[in-house]
Parts: C-alpha cells; structure tokens; sequence
C-alpha cells in the first residue's frame, strides 16, 4: 500500500531495491515527464564534424527549424557514434550567444565597429576587387607574360567545404590573383 | 593521437586490444603516451636523427624486405658517379651553391638517365609522384624569382619524371647503387649517436628498433602516424621522407596495417589541398603555370607528357580543367584559355604575402575562416600585415582577432600600433555553420564525405559559396560589355549555378558535378580514365573525377558500417577512384600472390584475369603481374606488371630522390634554426637550404645562445581548435580549458623559481608573452650532447577575444621555413623563461630590446604601423 512515505526517496532507498539510490528510488514525477530533445525533433539530418580531419558523423535533431542537439553517427565506419569534447560542443558553435549574425564594417582610421547592409557590403568588396585588380594589374613581369594581380591575397579553405575552395580557387585565378593560401600551408 | 585526434585513436585501442604494440615518440608525455606500450621522449627537432637511426638498425641488421626492396623500390638503382654525400662533404650533398643557398640537383640523378628533359628548359621538374597528403601541410621571395629551383610551387605534389629506366643492380652490391649509397649515408646513425642527439637511451631505442623490426615483412606490418609535430621544421619534408625510407625498406606501403599517416588537423584541409586554396598548385596537384616556362599548353604539359605512370595524361587533365572553367571559350584553336591562367614567378606564399603586405604593396585581403592574427607563426608579424592594407574582408562565426586587430591587438597597447593611423577598411561577414550549408568534407584518409543542410543560416550569415558565387556574379556584372582583354577570363567563365531557397543558396551538388567531371554526351563521367585532351571532356579536379558517377552523388553514400566489410567501401567516397588503400599492388609479391595469407588484401586472379580483394586496386586492372610494357609505351601503359608506385616516374617507392628536393636526395639530421646545441654530426649547424625571411619584425634568435636557452615548442589541446575561432568562444570549451600555460619540468622550475600555478614570461627576440606555469613530470630534460636541455610545451590556442583569452604563444615564434614547401618551423624554436607577468605597454617593447642587445641581435623599433625596410637570403 503506498503511503506518504513513498514520495520520499530515502524512504525508498532504505525499503526498495535500488538501495544505492541511483536508479528507481530517485526519480521524481518531474523526471517522469521529461522527453529527450532527440524524440522530439522534427527531424534528423546528417552531418560531418567540423573541426579535425577525422570526419566524425554527427546527427543533427532539428526542432521548429533552430538545432536543438548534434551527437555522434553510430553508422560510421569512422567514429561509430563517438564525438571528441569538441564535436559534442558543436552544437554551442551554431548557437552561441557571440555568434555574429550581422555584418560590420570599419571605416579606414576607424574607431568604431559600424553596421552595413548585406547587399551594400557585396557591392563595395566587389568594387574593391575590380578597382584594386585594376591598380595592380601586371601583364608581364620581365618581359614574361604572367598576367596577374599581386594586389590581392586570400587566405582560409581548410575549414571550408571542397565546393566552397573549388569556386575560391577559380574566380581568384580568373581575377588573376595568384597569392591564394590557406592553413595547409602553416 | 589521443589529444588531438581521440576518437581516430579509438582504432590504436582496438588493435592494441588485438595484441599491436603501440610506440609513442614525442617530447612531452600526453594522453597518448598514458595509453601506448612505450613513451619515447626526444629532443624536439632530432627525429631525422631518431628516424635515421632506425633505417641504419635495418640495413646494419640486414632487418630489410629484402624482396620487397628489390622489386618495388628504387634500392637497385645506380647512382652517377660523381654524386657526394654529407659524409664526403661535412653536411652538404654534391651541387650546393653557398651563394644562392640552393642545390643544383644534376650530381643526384640515376647512372645515364636525364631526370629533366632538356636541361635549361626547366629548371624545376613537373609532376610525376607520390600519394595523398602530399602538398602543403604535407607549409616563399621575391628576388629569388629567377634562380628559385627544386621548389613546390613548380611541381605540384609530384616529383619529377624519370626519362628512363635507370641501370640496376638486383643483387644491391655495386657501391653507387641506391641501396649501398642509403647504407653509408646512415652508418653514423648509430644508437649512441641518437642518445647524442635526441635524448634517448640506447636501450629504449633498441626497444623500438626491435619492435618495429620484428613487426614488419611478410606476415605483419607496421603504420607510422603522423601530424604537425613533423611537418613544421625547417626540414619538414625530410621527416617524412625518413619515414618513406623506413616504411619502404620495411615493405610496410601499400599493405594493410602499414602505410605513413597524416593526420591532418581542419575538416577539409586535406580538401583545400586537393581542390587547393594553395598558390603553386591548380586542382589536382597540377602545377600552376610559370612566367619563365609555361607560355604554351604544349610547353606545360611537354615533360609530363613524355613521362612514365599517370601524370604521364596531364594533358588531359590540364584541358578537362580548363574546359570546366571556361566552357565554350576554351577551344583548341585558344589553347583552350591556357593563356588565361596568371603566372608565378616564384614563391608567393602566406608569409611572403604578409612581408609584402607590412611593405604595403599588397592593399586587399580575403580571411576565410582563418586566425592570423593567432595562428600564423610570428602572429605579430600577421597583425603587421592586417595593418598596412587597404582592404580586408573577414568571413567568420565570431569576431576573431584578425577582425578586431585594429582595436585591441597587443601592439596597440605597446604604442606601436595606433588604431586612428591604421587605414585598413575592415568588412565582416559572418558565416554559416557546417550545419546552415550541404557541402563535402574530404578527411585525412582522402574520403569524401557530404553534410546536408540541416536549418538555414541565421541574419546576414551566409556559406562561403554563396559569398564567392555572388562575388563573382556582382563583379561579372559589373564588367559586362569591357572589352579590356583582361576582362576575358572573368567574362568567359562558366558561372551559371542553379540556386535555390530564400537566400539564392547555390547548389553544392552542381559544383561536385562539374568537380567530378562530364563526357562528351554532357553526362557524368566514371572517373578520370575516361578524360580526354580534345576539349570532349570536362572537369574540375582530376583526381576527384567520379564522385559523381552514375550521376549519384558519391559522397553522400551512408550504408552503416554493421552493413558492410571493414574496407566499408560503400561509406563515402574515397579519392582516387574510391581506394582505400593507396598503391595496393604492393599488398601482393612480384608474381601477383598475397605476401601472406595473414596480410592478403588486393592480389592477381588468374581465373578471371584481373586484380582482386576487398579494395578498388590501384593499378590497371587487368594488367598481368608478369607484364612487360612495350617499346614506346607511354603514362600508365608504360608501367610494367611489378611498378605498384604508379604515380612516380619508374613505378618505384623512393628510396633516394634523383630529382624533385630542395635540400637533397636523403633525409640528414640539421638542427633547427634556433637550437641549443651544436650538430653533433656535421658542421652544417641547421639546413643549409632553408628559407628566411628577414625583417625588423622576424628576428631570429642565434642557435646556441645563452640568453634563449630553452627549447620550446607548441601544440593543440583535446579542448581547443587551433587559433581558437571556433573553441576558445564556447562555453563549454572554454571551461574545459580556461586559460592559457606552460608546461615545465620541476627541474627547470627549481632552476628558475617558477612556482605551479604562477605567472611565468617566455621571451624570444620577437616578443614576450606571459603564461601559468603547470610544473609537471611530463616534460623530462633530456641530456643532450653532455649537457641537460629543457623543452617548455605551450599550447598556441589562444588570443584577445572570446571567453577565455590569453597572450599567443606564435608571438613568441619567428619564421624560418622549409625550402620545399615554405612552412614554417613553429614545432621547435628557442627561449628564456623567468617567474612573474611580464611588462606591460611600452615597457615591454623595453624589455625584449635587452634580450636581444644581450643575444646580439639586431636591436631597434619599428616604423609607422610597423613598416620598416626588409631583408632577404634565400
């Protein structure tokens, strides 16, 4: 028969069978009623850990469009589930309260950050290349065509996808800009 | 492994369970030392030394795969007669001009065998060998231009072609083949002369040899696992070449369990190697063009087409390329646009640009993902650099310091930088996450895996493909209707991507589409057999040709691995052609049969005709193991039945390298520029060929000086990520790990008075930096060359921004650079260290221009914004 002495978890230690108080004697109502974010997610989609070169597979759970958890794909023949401290933080990389999610601009000689819009930041870094590419310009270098800029230097792509170097790579070679780097080479 | 790459090192643990024995060598006792059979601490920057010292236990031993050795290796080659080792020339091979700091390689080629055709025509040879992490972190001047030689940013990730079949001698007796020339050259390697240089007891080096020995042949093999701790030295390639040697006399390439692993450090930056955001190379490891050589497509291609293995079709590949550039402007009647690529005219890579940015020629700047301002070696250097542009555009996730540099870099506070003075116009432009965008991730072991967009990118966040898609397609609009023939190339490019969703996201699977290649019929090819040199093909990286085959998206192959073989081959897509195991003809001897029935994987069935196993063979699949190419075959059709090494020139591992290398054609034990300790084995103190780069903002301290006489060097924690962009501003991350120190043994602590948990300063003639100490047994002096030297650890996480900051540990560092690759030697420099917190603002610029007046070095203050005249040797 239960009586009042039930709801209290020393009480069921003491009496029950989980007599380490690690399993059943602790639970609370409030414990009977939380649902992992996991089961809930609208759906799941299938990821690549973004830090080290490893390639864990990380799942996705994805609740009213915001992520709601990332853990590790226990179908990979590479991590089998398993995430490092980092990948299991990789979730905090996506919603992290000091993430920027909107543009900023500094004037030359500035002192202060200044807000630009999206469209107007293109058009002025576009300009940018063109006015630069042009000032810079070098069709022959002693007497050998090289058809160049040395005005302008890309650094970065280790972290990027293989479509994003891809696109790099061939409009900087269009532009003519040779000075195209990244951490592989440091 | 276990601190960097922990959940890759779950399979060390799986085949330790299985009895592997597991051997650590490095400087510091980590987590992996903690979990492997044997600790092995050396003296950072001696492993050629160590290594060398292996490859002499197996020659002196006769421990060698002796039949392995003959059949797949260069062993049996002979050498010209006038080629000089470092044991005839006190450190110096033949051919070295002290001028110039350059070799001239012509003394190190095969009895017989021009390795470069006509002589003059090229100075530096084109592509021809090796696998696959090969390029740059497998890490240049201006005025070198003209006498640069043997250099990367002219042979892509291959080595030269061989223009024939050299002499050999398959007993390896004769005294200039490969094999008797490898075992003088490492004769002095001997125990006591690695107890000498690294550190080590000669018993715990017999302890390796023997283990490595007896686990290598027929039955058993034998991996070597590897990652920045060697590649940063000033003869950083050279490491891995001493691990080539050893691995290939061992007969542990191409085998299962065997092989040298990089394992790299960023999700893609095997990626960016092979569709390469790197200088010198275009997709594929085709080089880029020089001023001095390339005028023509002819010109180009003119020495790998007359060469033997697959670089023997780099026509093909250079023409499928710039057919997926520029489409229906490339046609044979152009060249098919050759004439649109620019041209090197030598080194111009990441530190060269930064010279040349503090010079103030370089005025825009693209960081795309990337932390110079932390991460580059010398960071203060970097922020120089940041400094003098006119332009800089800043893709991340968070403010980083190299967004913010001209507001708080430590130079602002010194007063030698002032942020009203710097004109730089800084852009950011924050970015997606790996979950905001699909894409594909290339890991170390070359496998292609694709992530798909899970949600879509929050504000202004976009994917850099968006960013570069509509870059390009602004600045195309832009130019529409110039007729300036410098326009052309930007004009005719293919740049029609479908895009879709709410912010006109282009498709990432169109962009592996065109990467993978199309035939003739517009359709997706199978893989780069099939390209041609007509102009009928196209594709955008050779070597990735058939990730998109059938018109599937290969990469995005998921069958759970309880589904599949342990080759898993149906999980991702692996470069090239889907192998998992590179050159695996060398699993099977000479007449096609498994070494072993323990170490079968891919061998010759003679019922069907064809190379069989588990694994997709890296070699042609019905060529015969008893195969002898005809007279003027050519590329691949040239290589006989017993040549696994396909992409090299004869077919051949590399035992000694005839052509191809900056500082010579076998590893030699250099100190690194800054040591504490003479070279016990020469008196070529450090890298004869190494590259520096001089300036008021990268001085270097002397070797063997007393006021720097530690050894330092710097590497990553399980918690951080590199310069800290994407670790040090998360919260659990930064808990984890909350601020930045140095580790010291209680020995050099008791010698300096550092108290654990203190302050400590590091000084360097570059900067000075503060730290906590963590006093701790895990870093061990070592006695060197009768003398006991300390090595400090330093982790290089961290910055000014984010939730847990701290000084930089690479202001500490100078650059000085591997002459084949131009990266830097950041895994091992020189310091002081003394206890307490160092001096603040201008004060501190005081204190580093005392150490360096009592080092002897160049004193004095930098100029405006840090610009001040630079000097060069090469």
């Amino acid at each position: 028969m239960k009586t009042w002495l039930d709801a209290w978890p020393v009480f069921r230690q003491l009496t029950g069978s989980d007599p380490s108080g690690r399993g059943e004697a602790v639970r609370s109502k409030r414990t009977d009623t939380l649902i992992p974010r996991t089961a809930t997610a609208d759906r799941v989609v299938q990821s690549i850990c973004p830090y080290c070169a490893v390639g864990c597979s990380q799942r996705v759970f994805v609740e009213d469009e915001q992520v709601v958890q990332i853990e590790g794909d226990p179908d990979s023949p590479i991590s089998r589930g398993r995430l490092c401290p980092k990948g299991a933080a990789s979730k905090s990389l996506v919603t992290s309260g000091t993430r920027q999610t909107k543009v900023k601009y500094r004037r030359p000689h500035g002192t202060e950050w200044e807000d630009l819009d999206l469209d107007t930041a293109m058009g002025m870094i576009a300009d940018r290349v063109i006015t630069t590419r042009r000032e810079t310009w070098q069709d022959e270098v002693d007497g050998k065509r090289v058809n160049r800029t040395m005005g302008i230097a890309s650094l970065g792509g280790a972290t990027l996808d293989n479509e994003e170097n891809y696109l790099m790579k061939k409009l900087y070679t269009a532009l003519g800009a040779v000075q195209v780097e990244n951490q592989a080479r440091i | 492994m276990a601190e960097a790459h922990p959940v890759g090192f779950q399979w060390v643990m799986e085949a330790k369970a299985r009895g592997a024995t597991v051997i650590h060598v490095d400087p510091r006792f980590t987590r992996t030392s903690a979990l492997a059979d044997l600790h092995v601490p050396l003296r950072a920057g001696s492993d050629i030394a160590f290594l060398g010292g292996l490859i002499n236990y197996v020659l002196q031993h006769e421990k060698e795969f002796r039949e392995y050795v003959v059949a797949y290796t260069n062993a049996a080659a002979i050498l010209r007669e006038d080629f000089q080792d470092t044991e005839d020339l006190d450190g110096l091979f033949s051919g070295y001009d002290p001028e110039k700091g350059q070799y001239d390689e012509t003394t190190w080629q095969y009895e017989g065998v021009e390795v470069t055709a006509a002589a003059g025509q090229r100075q530096s040879p084109k592509p021809g060998a090796s696998g696959a992490s090969v390029g740059a972190e497998s890490g240049e001047d201006s005025d070198a231009e003209e006498h640069e030689q043997g250099a990367s940013e002219q042979s892509g990730s291959g080595g030269p072609p061989v223009g024939g079949k050299p002499r050999r001698d398959e007993t390896l007796q004769h005294p200039r083949c490969v094999f008797q020339v490898l075992k003088r050259h490492y004769a002095r390697y001997t125990p006591e002369m690695v107890h000498e240089v690294c550190g080590v007891e000669p018993q715990l080096f017999l302890k390796v040899a023997e283990a490595l020995t007896s686990n290598s042949g027929r039955e058993r093999t034998s991996a070597f696992v590897y990652s920045v701790g060697w590649t940063h030295h000033t003869v950083g390639v050279q490491y891995i070449r001493a691990a080539s040697v050893l691995q290939a006399l061992l007969g542990n390439m191409g085998r299962p369990g065997g092989g040298i692993l990089a394992l790299r450090g960023h999700a893609s930056i095997q990626g960016s190697t092979d569709i390469p955001t790197l200088y010198n190379i275009l997709p594929g490891y085709i080089p880029m063009p020089s001023a001095r050589e390339d005028a023509s497509l002819d010109d180009f291609v003119a020495e790998a087409a007359g060469s033997v293995g697959y670089w023997g079709n780099m026509k093909k590949y250079a023409v499928s390329l710039l057919k997926a550039w520029w489409g229906e402007a490339a046609q044979p009647g152009n060249d098919f646009c050759f004439d649109y690529l620019p041209r090197l005219t030598g080194d111009h890579s990441s530190y060269q640009t930064v010279a040349q940015q503090i010079q103030g020629t370089v005025p825009g700047y693209f960081l795309v993902g990337e932390n110079p301002a932390v991460g580059h070696a010398n960071a203060k250097m970097a922020r120089l650099g940041l400094a003098n542009l006119e332009w800089l555009v800043v893709r991340d996730l968070q403010l980083i310091e190299s967004a913010t540099f001209w507001a708080n870099a430590p130079e602002i506070e010194t007063g030698e930088l002032a942020t009203e003075e710097i004109g730089t116009e800084v852009f950011f432009l924050p970015a997606a996450a790996h979950v905001e965008k699909d894409g594909s991730f290339t890991n170390t072991q070359r496998l292609l895996q694709w992530h798909s967009q899970a949600v879509e990118p929050p504000g202004d966040c976009r994917s850099d493909l968006w960013f570069y898609f509509h870059l390009g397609r602004m600045i195309r609009e832009k130019l529409a209707g110039s007729t300036d023939p410098r326009d052309r190339p930007v004009l005719d490019l293919t740049w029609d991507y479908p895009t879709h969703g709410p912010v006109d996201e282009p498709s990432a699977h169109g962009v592996l589409r065109e990467i993978s290649g199309t035939g003739p019929d517009g359709t997706a090819v199978d893989g780069y057999t099939a390209l041609q040199d007509d102009g009928s093909t196209s594709c955008g990286c050779w070597i990735y040709s058939g990730v998109f085959a059938d018109e599937v998206n290969q990469a995005n192959r998921k069958k759970p691995h309880t589904e599949q073989d342990l080759v898993a081959a149906e999980w991702g897509w692996a470069w090239p052609m889907n192998r998992r195991i590179l050159y695996n003809r060398a699993s099977a001897d000479p007449d096609g049969k498994p070494w072993s029935e323990r170490k079968k994987y891919v061998y010759w069935d003679e019922d069907a005709g064809r190379w069989s196993g588990p694994d997709v063979p890296d070699f042609q699949a019905t060529k015969r193991p008893d195969h002898v190419p005809p007279e003027g075959a050519e590329a691949e059709d040239a290589l006989g039945g017993t040549d696994p090494f396909i992409m090299q020139g004869d077919g051949k591992a590399w035992l000694f390298v005839p052509a191809g290398l900056a500082d010579g054609p076998m590893p030699t034990h250099y100190e690194p520029a800054e040591s504490p300790v003479p070279n016990p084995l020469y008196s070529r103190q450090a890298n004869p060929s190494r590259k520096e780069l001089r300036g008021a903002w990268n001085r270097a301290n002397p070797a063997m000086s007393d006021a720097f006489p530690f050894v330092v060097t710097t590497y990553r924690l399980t918690e951080h990520h590199t310069a800290g962009g994407m670790s040090r501003t998360l919260e659990y991350l930064a808990e984890l790990q909350p601020e930045f120190f140095c580790e010291v043994s209680p020995q050099l602590a008791a010698e300096r008075g550092l108290e654990h948990l203190g302050w400590a300063t590091l000084v360097s003639t570059r900067s000075a930096i503060e730290a906590r100490v963590l006093v701790t047994e895990r870093m061990r002096p070592l006695r060197v060359a009768g003398r006991e030297v300390h090595q400090i650890g330093l982790p290089y996480h961290w910055g000014r921004n984010g939730i847990t900051t701290g000084d930089s540990a690479n202001d500490l560092l100078g650059v000085v650079m591997d002459p084949n690759v131009h990266i830097q030697e950041s895994k091992v420099a020189t310091c002081d260290i003394r206890p307490g917190r160092r001096p603040r603002g201008p004060a501190l610029v005081d204190f580093v221009e005392g150490y360096r007046r009592r080092a002897g070095v160049e004193t004095g203050l930098l100029g405006r914004n840090g610009r001040a005249p630079i000097e060069e040797r090469s």
